[in-house]
């Protein structure tokens, strides 16, 4: 690799050519502050935070967008520096409302944490601020553009990461929005509600539609049996919420809190995770030997399933038919639950918490009501729950730890890799193998499905079947360059798993926020770590086999009889709709009406 | 277009067929149509001359049109070419005046002398010896007013398209660069960057494909130099595209242009289509195998689109914004790939520099400026105009030789230079040299070379206001230095105009300033506090009046002006308070009238009425 040597105040620093400054002084250890910077995602060197000065250059440099050159001396802490970084915040600040007490991003913000850090006390230029209408009219997400400074990280995540670009500037100088194409709002555009634009977010300008009152409601109604479920993802991830470090699995101490908080039963989506493979496995098979649509696409991730719908429903047919493992649980928490303990359904109330945005909208799909009820009453974020344990003064990291209750609880290894991109499809791989050749998986680690690279791709030989080609795409802008490729006759493969988030869920659109500058200073990707913390979780469980969970294997003897019989097509499985990518054009389209 | 030789022989045959002005065979009437003559009428004066041609049967006259000469304050300007006169030119042409002229010069072979701009008493003299003339010098307006824009012969009649022959067949593009950088001509669209080292960057820049971009997005208020250009002599821009596409080894153009320059829109359509006819443009030019073909790309009126960055931006159909540099257009430009821009008038130079040589050039302006540059003359001046002059020509000669002087005898306060990204240069300066350094140093800048001249009824906290008003509308927003910063200069310097200035303002618009000047990411945003640091550093006095005497000492802002009657002055007409507006005036007749301060709203039309010079505003 070309190096290069510059002087950052006075040291000489070598770097691979190609750095920006910023990396330079990074690997040297000398902290520049950043606003708009955000890791491998966007460097466009608008907010003029990260400045330095550079010999011979006209004024200040964005250290994050100026390039080392041989030779190259940067001053980073100078008084005209110090002045510049201060005033511009100063100014930033000035047009931001000061609502920090309230704001759900108290505390964690990175804008409250950078005027703390260059001793910003007052504010010597006030004047108007700009005043935009709030959009709270999808199901998931919230904008608050007065919170908003412009950073774009979001515009970035949602169009460069996940290709679909429905955020954007609108307006220009002072009256600058980042918004919708025409100021819409997020439910009337082909927003998949991926969440991945909070995810990104520096201060409190995006957020998930906070529906934890709802839940402490119902958990207030002695007549209410509230049932709880936790996604694979969360147990990896909620722990950073109490300052534990990211890859810290807190699975148990989760359940003892969701306890105390006063939940009936604490379940584990985990189980319908392995419901979902031997209903999914299944599928795949019949699929494969009777001729069906492949290559079979999985359809756990609920912001996958509408940005299908929205740009490809010419895939809608090779979406596998499956629920996601939510909508499962949802299904079984008000017909198999209550008919196992004798209750009412109506008075089951059921709750999830999910790594995910687009869970809420998924819940209240109208088709997602196969029980007979609204089969998951509320969804909640990593970040909800955390916000309401804390709420309940719960001491999370000294509490002790605590097993699910049975049996919606019980789970396999298999479940929760569902937490990670190649999750599912190793879990599937690990049931289908032994359905299909009969023989006993030893090595249960299928480590070419595992990993943060976009696109993967594995063949498995399963005898007698034979080959079998699989891929794995996390993120929609991977997952759009993979379908590309299908369409354009490039790749065949059986099985496809698409996760919407970068990582898959442990890279959630609900998950804990990890802001720019720890983003620079974790040894390793948080998602790496993160999805570390999942693979630890399979290792230490008993079984790590979906067909071998015995709870699984008495739902199907007590209720469900077989894997895609007459009560799991009714209750397990669902159906897809194209939906308009341009929705504003769709509503002049005859055939729309 | 296949050899030089076929070139000079086009250029015979054209001499020999061509009209008056350039052969003197046949008498010729010429009707200005630049945007600013049809402005002033120039379509109807031409329909006059027609008519009346026709009216008098007159078959010995020809016709033509051509684009602004420069003279844009006796707009519509008329020209009549008879050979082996002078030249006769008339000013403020109106459709009536245009058929006296047609029939005076060819009916009665006379001149009207009232009218003409070069009368030399009974006679006529070069246009060039009058005074608003003679200290211009023109190279890259040369042909702007002289030839018919939409006709490419006339254009190679003054040696167009030679300079592209002789970069082709006698000069390799490191030569072609060697001229460019030798001459000393610098980027006329505001930097004043060196055009050679911009073009042997772009040179040394490796890439499959290269791009040549002409910068037409003028935006500055009143400034018009570009538009002139485009409009009046659209090939000599053509012609340099081609030769700066041979030197840096680009094979295609674009040229940005506002959209609100229809005429120039249109003549460069023409051109570019004649160009390609003739082969000056497309494949193997000069059968010397060299390609090059060009497209207009129209801006939607976005004043940042004329910064290089967003300007690419634009052409690639993003959001017209600027990004950080480097890397440098001339690394990573169009698309990413290596780019030259240049502005209208830079390019405009090149055929000259090419022809002549360049020493020519460089003998022309001061050490670090050579050649001439294209003021647009405004504001309150006698002569607005198009003037060009020799780099290093004092303020006072563009101000009172060429411009006349300031109206209605008025004092003569100071010239706002590079819009609203320069500064003001008050009277003290007026022998100051214009050159690049000079006016940097001055803490203005030349910018594309807008002029607008302040008399002393200007606040020049109120023009401050005005540029920050303008640069804050025009801010594309992705900076927060210029998107918030020149919003709380606006608000303060709003502030101080209606009389609620306290003594921190001052500073607090200096430490924005300072910041903007220092952390804004484009050169637009870096340069927009340029009118106020300026006008803070040379009128001082008028803010301090603003804010501790709550007065604005040239009685422009409304909030901060009385109106009232002297007593001694007024006869009682009532003339005054029958005209206000608002009632504010009462009395009696025959005894001094009063103004009620309070429901006064200052229109100013009482002032106007007062035969006595009674009223009056403090």
């Amino acid at each position: 690799m070309e190096m290069v040597t510059l002087t950052i105040d006075g040291r000489e620093v070598q770097v691979p050519a190609g750095s920006s400054v910023l990396e330079a002084a990074q690997r040297a250890g000398i902290d520049i502050p950043t606003l708009c910077h955000l890791k491998e995602m966007n460097k466009i060197g608008a907010c003029r935070v990260c400045l330095v000065e550079i010999e011979n250059a006209r004024g200040l440099q964005a250290s994050c967008v100026y390039p080392v050159s041989e030779g190259l001396k940067v001053k980073t802490n100078t008084f005209q520096v110090r002045e510049a970084r201060k005033a511009v915040v100063e100014l930033i600040l000035s047009n931001h409302p000061m609502e920090c007490l309230t704001c759900n991003r108290n505390t964690n913000c990175e804008l409250q944490a950078l005027a703390k850090k260059l001793g910003i006390k007052d504010i010597r230029f006030q004047g108007e601020n700009t005043i935009f209408p709030m959009d709270s009219s999808s199901p998931a997400i919230e904008r608050i553009p007065d919170k908003c400074i412009l950073c774009r990280r979001c515009v970035a995540a949602c169009s460069e990461v996940q290709g679909i670009g429905i955020l954007g500037l609108n307006e220009r100088g002072f009256a600058s929005i980042v918004a919708p194409a025409f100021d819409r709002m997020l439910n009337d555009v082909n927003c998949v509600l991926c969440g991945q634009c909070i995810n990104v977010c520096p201060v409190g300008a995006i957020r998930e539609k906070d529906e934890t009152h709802k839940v402490w409601d119902a958990l207030n109604d002695p007549e209410k049996v509230v049932v709880v479920q936790t996604a694979p993802a969360v147990r990896a991830v909620l722990g950073e919420e109490f300052g534990l470090p990211v890859g810290t699995p807190v699975t148990k101490k989760m359940v003892a809190a969701l306890r105390r908080l006063g939940f009936t039963k604490v379940f584990d989506t985990d189980f319908t995770a392995d419901l979902t493979i031997l209903e999914e496995g299944n599928e795949l098979l019949d699929r494969v030997k009777n001729g069906g649509t492949l290559p079979l696409i999985t359809s756990c991730s609920p912001g996958w399933i509408k940005y299908c719908e929205h740009h490809y429903p010419e895939f809608l047919d090779n979406l596998s038919t499956c629920k996601s493992p939510q909508q499962m649980f949802g299904a079984l928490a008000k017909t198999y639950f209550p008919e196992k303990i004798k209750v009412d359904p109506a008075k089951v109330y059921s709750v999830s918490i999910m790594p995910c945005t687009a869970k809420k909208y998924e819940c209240q799909r109208p088709e997602m009501k196969d029980s007979g009820f609204q089969d998951v009453d509320v969804v909640l974020t990593t970040r909800e729950l955390a916000k309401m344990i804390k709420e309940a003064g719960i001491d999370f990291v000294n509490l002790p730890d605590e097993e699910y209750d049975a049996p919606m609880g019980i789970s396999t290894g298999a479940g929760v890799i569902f937490g990670a991109t190649g999750g599912v499809m190793e879990a599937a791989l690990r049931t289908v193998y032994e359905v299909v050749t009969g023989k006993t998986l030893e090595n249960v680690d299928f480590t070419a499905v595992r990993g943060l690279e976009g696109i993967r791709e594995a063949s498995v030989d399963l005898p007698p079947l034979g080959t079998v080609k699989v891929a794995i795409a996390h993120g929609l802008g991977n997952a759009k360059i993979l379908l590309e490729r299908i369409k354009a006759g490039e790749a065949e493969y059986h099985f496809i798993e698409i996760m919407a988030c970068p990582g898959g869920c442990i890279g959630g659109g609900g998950q804990p926020i990890v802001s720019a500058p720890d983003r620079m200073k974790l040894p390793e990707d948080y998602k790496m770590l993160r999805s570390k913390a999942i693979y630890d979780e399979d290792k230490g469980m008993a079984l790590r086999k979906s067909h071998l969970n015995p709870a699984v294997t008495t739902l199907y003897e007590e209720y469900l009889i077989k894997p895609l019989g007459e009560k799991s097509h009714h209750l397990l499985h669902t159906h897809y709709q194209a939906r308009p990518k341009y929705i504003a054009l769709a509503c002049n389209d005859e055939s729309e009406k | 277009m296949r050899s030089v030789d076929e070139l000079k022989a086009l250029k015979e045959k054209v001499l020999k067929e061509m009209s008056g002005r350039v052969d003197n065979n046949m008498p010729t009437i010429t009707v200005h149509m630049g945007t600013c003559g049809i402005a002033n009428g120039a379509k109807d004066v031409l329909t006059a001359v027609v008519d009346e041609i026709k009216n008098k049967s007159l078959t010995n006259v020809t016709v033509a049109q051509t684009g602004c000469p420069g003279i844009c304050y006796e707009e519509p300007v008329v020209t009549v070419a008879i050979p082996g006169q002078m030249p006769f030119f008339y000013g403020k042409v109106s459709p009536e005046k245009a058929k006296k002229i047609v029939t005076e010069h060819f009916v009665n072979n006379k001149s009207v002398q009232d009218w003409l701009l070069n009368s030399d008493g009974n006679s006529t003299k070069e246009i060039s010896a009058i005074n608003y003339f003679k200290p211009q010098k023109k190279v890259a307006l040369t042909s702007c007013g002289a030839i018919n824009p939409e006709i490419i012969e006339e254009y190679i009649a003054v040696d167009g398209y030679f300079a592209l022959a002789k970069a082709l067949t006698e000069m390799t593009p490191l030569q072609v660069i060697d001229t460019m950088s030798k001459s000393g001509l610098r980027g006329r669209g505001g930097g004043g960057f060196p055009t050679g080292r911009k073009w042997e960057f772009a040179y040394n820049s490796k890439g499959d494909q290269k791009y040549v971009v002409c910068n037409a997005d003028e935006g500055d208020p009143g400034a018009f130099m570009d538009r002139s250009v485009l409009e009046g002599t659209p090939h000599a821009v053509i012609e340099a595209m081609a030769i700066a596409g041979y030197a840096i080894g680009a094979n295609q153009g674009y040229v940005y242009v506002r959209a609100e320059y229809p005429v120039a829109v249109a003549n460069l359509k023409t051109a570019i289509n004649q160009a390609r006819e003739m082969g000056f443009l497309g494949k193997n030019i000069f059968g010397k195998g060299f390609d090059f073909d060009l497209d207009i790309r129209l801006g939607a009126g976005a004043f940042v689109c004329g910064e290089e960055t967003a300007l690419l931006a634009s052409i690639e159909g993003k959001r017209g914004e600027p990004r950080p540099r480097p890397p440098f257009p001339a690394v990573s430009g169009l698309w990413g790939k290596p780019t030259i821009i240049n502005n209208v008038e830079t390019l405009a130079n090149v055929p000259h520099i090419i022809r002549n040589g360049a020493e020519w050039f460089s003998a022309m302006g001061t050490e670090k400026s050579k050649g001439t540059k294209v003021f647009a003359l405004a504001g309150k001046i006698n002569n607005t105009g198009l003037i060009e002059v020799p780099m290093g020509t004092t303020l006072r000669t563009i101000i009172y030789d060429i411009g006349g002087g300031i109206p209605n005898g008025k004092k003569f306060k100071a010239a706002q230079t590079g819009g609203p990204s320069g500064g003001c240069i008050p009277a003290e300066f007026l022998d100051m040299e214009i050159d690049y350094d000079n006016l940097i140093a001055m803490g203005s800048m030349m910018g594309s070379g807008g002029m607008i001249v302040m008399d002393e009824d200007t606040c020049m906290v109120d023009i401050a206001r005005f540029f920050l008003e303008f640069t804050q509308e025009e801010s594309c927003g992705k900076c927060p230095p210029c998107r918030i910063g020149t919003k709380r200069m606006l608000e303060i310097l709003t502030k101080i105009t209606e009389g609620k200035g306290t003594h921190e303002d001052i500073e607090n618009l200096e430490i924005l300033a300072k910041t903007i000047k220092n952390t804004a990411l484009c050169g637009l945003g870096q340069t927009s506090p340029n009118p106020v640091l300026s006008t803070l550093k040379y009128f001082r006095h008028e803010y301090e009046a603003h804010i501790y005497d709550k007065k604005c000492p040239s009685g422009v802002c409304k909030k901060l002006v009385n109106y009232s009657i002297i007593a001694e002055k007024c006869i009682g007409c009532g003339l005054c308070a029958r005209n206000c507006p608002v009632d504010a005036i009462s009395g009696e007749v025959k005894k001094p009238y009063t103004i009620d301060a309070e429901k006064c709203i200052k229109c100013g039309v009482c002032i106007e009425k007062c035969k006595f010079g009674a009223v009056v505003k403090k």
